[in-house]
């Protein structure tokens, strides 16, 4: 195979992409899929900030308004920014560390596609009978008595998209163990990569107890038993501890990732190496471990007593020491830099201080007292969206700007991205800044409604125009990358001029098989150390040789699909507690899984062996990998 | 020229053919990061189990000491044990490239587990049929049927992975590209013997001491 552009019709390319086993190709996969249901929440959430515009709208009902809420929380989280983080992870990390491919190649294709099915099974609920009403942390004592089919769309959605995040979790761990050049030792990581690392192991860890909550949650509403239903001895705090055992890890598997983007980009436009780089890795790992130390902190008005509270007040409070650690890092990495403003940068600029403001108030809410006052109160609303939008979009924005020539071979629009950044970022603070002081005066979260005359109308009002703000420069971008993807542009390998890491000595997109010689990796920053000693390319590790490559694969997408498929027998097996259900249901439960196992043992019994590119071939291809072309 | 599908002598056959090559590496790794969070999942149930421990909604309703026999369990414990060893068996025989002990020693092993799961399967049936003690009878059950279910689940696939192996390869013999497979199916196979031994303290010797 040439690299010279071959047209190809449409329905090859679908084709490529349903088989395809490398993590580029996936990396565009997760960054479709993601940008869709981020788009698809973003349009919740609009709808949310429309009906509290004024008092007593009436936009949207009750119930509707529940199952807005619900369903834009529970897309932001697991189906867009993940997924999103995915992406760049994907693009990037193999790159970094000098690798051909992931560890697991036919794993990553099976974790995007679990994924991309548990979505379109949790978003089909808008169409069969009403989406999901409990919150996205859907307290069983609440969502056991929801009527209709939501919530068992919830579970099943979740669960089958979990076990996507599972498995990709693990590929990237034993893909960092495993995969790296020579040379490439742990502490020679660039910082996305250890953040990737640390949370992928918080993946490891926090998703079982989500997954087995999860599952008894299924088996409570859909196979009778009894685990949460206090009648026959159950109790719903189990959920809400396993709940938080994940969710508190989980907003840190989100803002790791995010964390290591800015270590990237400001480094590269500070044109200065990163301050303070083994402290960042320790408070890296630091913060994964603290996490999983304060999950109770999400329950101090649930009533687990003051000894309790009191030493998880304490832990939450520790946290923002390492925290605190990385904010000094960037900004000390900037000082005395030459610091050149690009669209990435102005990103990371403007994280900083709205990450801190979230993180002020993260550590008020720690104040197990003072918890009490603004526990459940738009002040909470106004806390995470501070740390997950200043921080995890954020990044997410920033690297997309940033990654987007390796991803794609093109520039997006400076121009246009800075139009982006400006409506982004203004809109985001008169959106959730105003909300504090809601918080304060008591305004409750997850209220359809509230009423006039009480000093609400105002910043509700200011709110909601932000969100008007946010939407407009969402579009933005969406016209920058139409933009972008049309014109003819081709980039060179190094395209902002500045690279330090290894993904940017190769050619933008990088060849298929990445490298065509592994690299000798002698330094942190490798490609910033090479270029400073007038070198053109990474020194290779090994002489020209045949390249063993993964084949592609179907089997993945059909794996996937068979546990969508099963997702709805189990809903509609006779024994579920709507009392909808039909003897179908158990026949197409048992096809669903019969599908997803089979295919795994399909692909058990067929050798795949996977194929050599033969040296020759390598030889006279033009695009040299890990060279200047 | 495929170092995968390679034939082989004992002579030449490398000492650990499961990490000999780069996918049996990662095989290995990302196998044991599986089994961590395996552990995790399992820990998950074990809480539930103590927590919802001899909830039931009434009187009437059996608790952990009436049901429990440890005789049954002690003979169901055993068995899985030796399971253990005779997978350990296979393992060494496929170490010394002696194919057919392999293939003999990881049959008798699905043997002992198919026992282990039919004694399981009788356990079960005894508890519904004489104690009135379903899934749905209580949040004791509940938790009991899951937490001991889940693992027989488990028992149950790697039944039907060990035997899949055993099949596919019995023509072929050993490579370097079926050896990982067999070890960490092997792997797996001490996981929930290990499970087991947890479930066989915490579930039923506490169930009954105390
Ligand atoms: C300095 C670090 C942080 C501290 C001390 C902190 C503390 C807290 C506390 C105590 C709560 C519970 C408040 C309540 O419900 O009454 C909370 C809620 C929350 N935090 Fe943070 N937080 C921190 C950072 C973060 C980060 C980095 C994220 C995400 C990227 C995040 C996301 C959330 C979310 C999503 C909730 C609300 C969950 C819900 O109830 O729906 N936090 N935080
Ligand atoms: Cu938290």
């Amino acid at each position: 195979m040439s690299t010279i552009a071959v047209r190809k019709s449409f329905l090859s390319t679908v084709w490529e992409y349903l088989t395809t086993v490398d993590h580029k190709k996936i990396a565009h996969l997760y960054l479709g899929a993601g940008g869709f249901f981020f788009l698809l929440g973003g349009l919740e959430a609009l709808f949310i900030r429309i009906q509290l515009m004024k008092p007593q709208n009436n936009f949207v009902n009750e119930q509707l308004f529940n199952e807005l809420m619900t369903m834009h929380g529970t897309t932001m989280i697991f189906l867009a920014a993940m997924p999103l983080l995915f992406a760049y992870m994907n693009a990037v990390v193999p790159l970094q560390i000098g690798a051909r491919d992931v560890a697991f190649p036919f794993l990553n294709a099976l974790g995007f596609w679990l994924f991309f099915w548990g979505g379109i099974f949790l978003n089909l609920s808008w169409f069969l009978g009403g989406a999901p009403d409990a919150g996205w942390t859907s307290y069983a004592s609440l969502s056991l008595a929801s009527e209709g089919h939501g919530i068992d769309f919830y579970t099943l959605g979740i669960q089958i998209s979990g076990f996507g995040t599972l498995m990709s979790g693990i590929n990237f761990l034993a893909t960092i163990i495993t995969m790296r050049a020579p040379g490439m030792s742990f502490m020679r990581m660039p910082l996305f990569t250890w953040t990737t690392f640390i949370a992928s192991s918080l993946i490891l860890m926090a998703f079982p107890p989500l997954t087995i909550s999860v599952f008894y949650l299924i088996f409570d509403r859909l196979f009778n038993s009894a685990i949460f239903d206090v009648t026959l001895g159950g109790n719903t705090i189990i959920w809400e501890h396993f709940f938080w055992i994940f969710g508190h890890p989980e907003v840190y598997i989100l803002i790791l990732p995010a964390f290591g983007i800015f270590s990237e980009i400001i480094p590269t436009f500070s044109r200065k190496r990163l301050f303070g780089y083994s402290s960042m890795v320790f408070a890296t790992i630091l913060i994964g471990f603290l996490g999983f130390m304060v999950w109770a902190h999400h329950m101090f008005t649930t009533g687990l007593g003051n000894v309790a509270n009191a030493i998880f007040a304490v832990a939450t409070m520790a946290i923002a020491v390492p925290t605190g650690i990385k904010i000094f890092n960037w900004l000390l990495t900037m000082w005395g830099g030459s610091i050149k403003i690009t669209v990435p940068m102005i990103w990371a600029l403007g994280f900083i201080p709205s990450f801190v403001m979230g993180g002020v108030t993260g550590v008020m809410q720690g104040i197990a007292p003072l918890d009490y006052q603004l526990h459940d109160t738009y002040f909470i609303v106004a806390h995470f969206h501070y740390v997950i939008i200043g921080g995890v979009v954020f990044a997410i924005f920033a690297a997309a700007h940033f990654y987007w020539p390796k991803m794609f071979g093109k520039m997006l629009s400076e121009k246009l991205g800075y139009v982006t950044f400006a409506f982004f970022f203004v809109g985001f603070h008169m959106t959730f800044f105003v909300q504090h002081f809601l918080g304060l005066m008591g305004m409750p979260r997850r209220v359809a409604t509230f009423l006039p005359g009480q000093g609400l109308d105002l910043y509700n009002f200011i709110s909601s125009l932000g969100a008007i703000l946010m939407t407009i420069g969402v579009i933005v971008l969406l016209v920058n990358i139409v933009i972008t993807s049309m014109s003819k542009q081709q980039v060179a390998n190094d395209p902002w001029g500045d690279g330090r890491t290894i993904e940017w000595a190769l050619p933008s997109p990088p060849p298929y098989y990445n490298f065509k010689q592994l690299p000798l990796v002698r330094g942190q920053d490798t490609w910033w150390l090479e270029k400073m000693e007038g070198n053109k390319e990474l020194p290779p590790a090994e002489p020209l040789q045949d390249i063993h490559m993964p084949k592609g694969s179907i089997l993945p997408f059909f794996i996937a699909l068979g546990l969508f498929i099963a997702g709805f027998g189990a809903m509609y097996n006779p024994l579920n507690q709507v009392g909808d259900g039909h003897p179908m249901g158990t026949v197409v439960l048992i096809f669903g899984l019969a599908m997803t196992f089979g295919t795994m043992l399909l692909r058990s019994l067929r050798d795949d062996l996977g194929y050599y590119i033969p040296k020759e071939e390598l030889e006279d291809d033009d695009a040299k990998g890990g060279k200047v072309s | 020229m495929n170092l995968l599908e390679q034939k082989f002598t004992p002579e030449t056959w490398p000492e650990h053919p499961e990490t000999y090559t780069q996918e049996g590496k990662n095989k290995f790794i990302g196998f044991w990061l599986f089994l961590a969070g395996e552990t995790v999942l399992f820990a998950s149930l074990f809480a539930t189990y103590l927590a919802l421990k001899d909830s039931v909604p009434n009187s009437d309703h059996a608790l952990a000491a009436d049901i429990y026999s440890l005789e049954l369990v002690f003979i169901m414990t055993a068995i899985l044990l030796t399971s253990s060893l005779t997978s350990v068996y296979a393992i060494y025989h496929m170490r010394n490239y002696n194919f057919k002990q392999m293939q003999l020693w990881f049959f008798i092993t699905v043997l002992l587990g198919l026992s282990f799961l039919a004694l399981e399967i009788y356990e079960f049936t005894h508890y519904v049929y004489e104690y009135s003690f379903t899934f749905g009878s209580s949040a004791f059950s509940s938790a009991y049927y899951t937490l001991v279910g889940t693992h027989g689940a488990h028992v149950c696939f790697g039944l039907g992975w060990i035997t899949a192996l055993i099949i596919r390869n019995q023509k072929r013999g050993l490579n370097l590209y079926n050896a990982p497979k067999y070890y960490v199916a092997s792997l797996y196979w001490h996981f929930i013997d290990l499970v087991w031994v947890f479930i066989f303290s915490v579930v039923y010797l506490m169930g009954m001491l105390g």
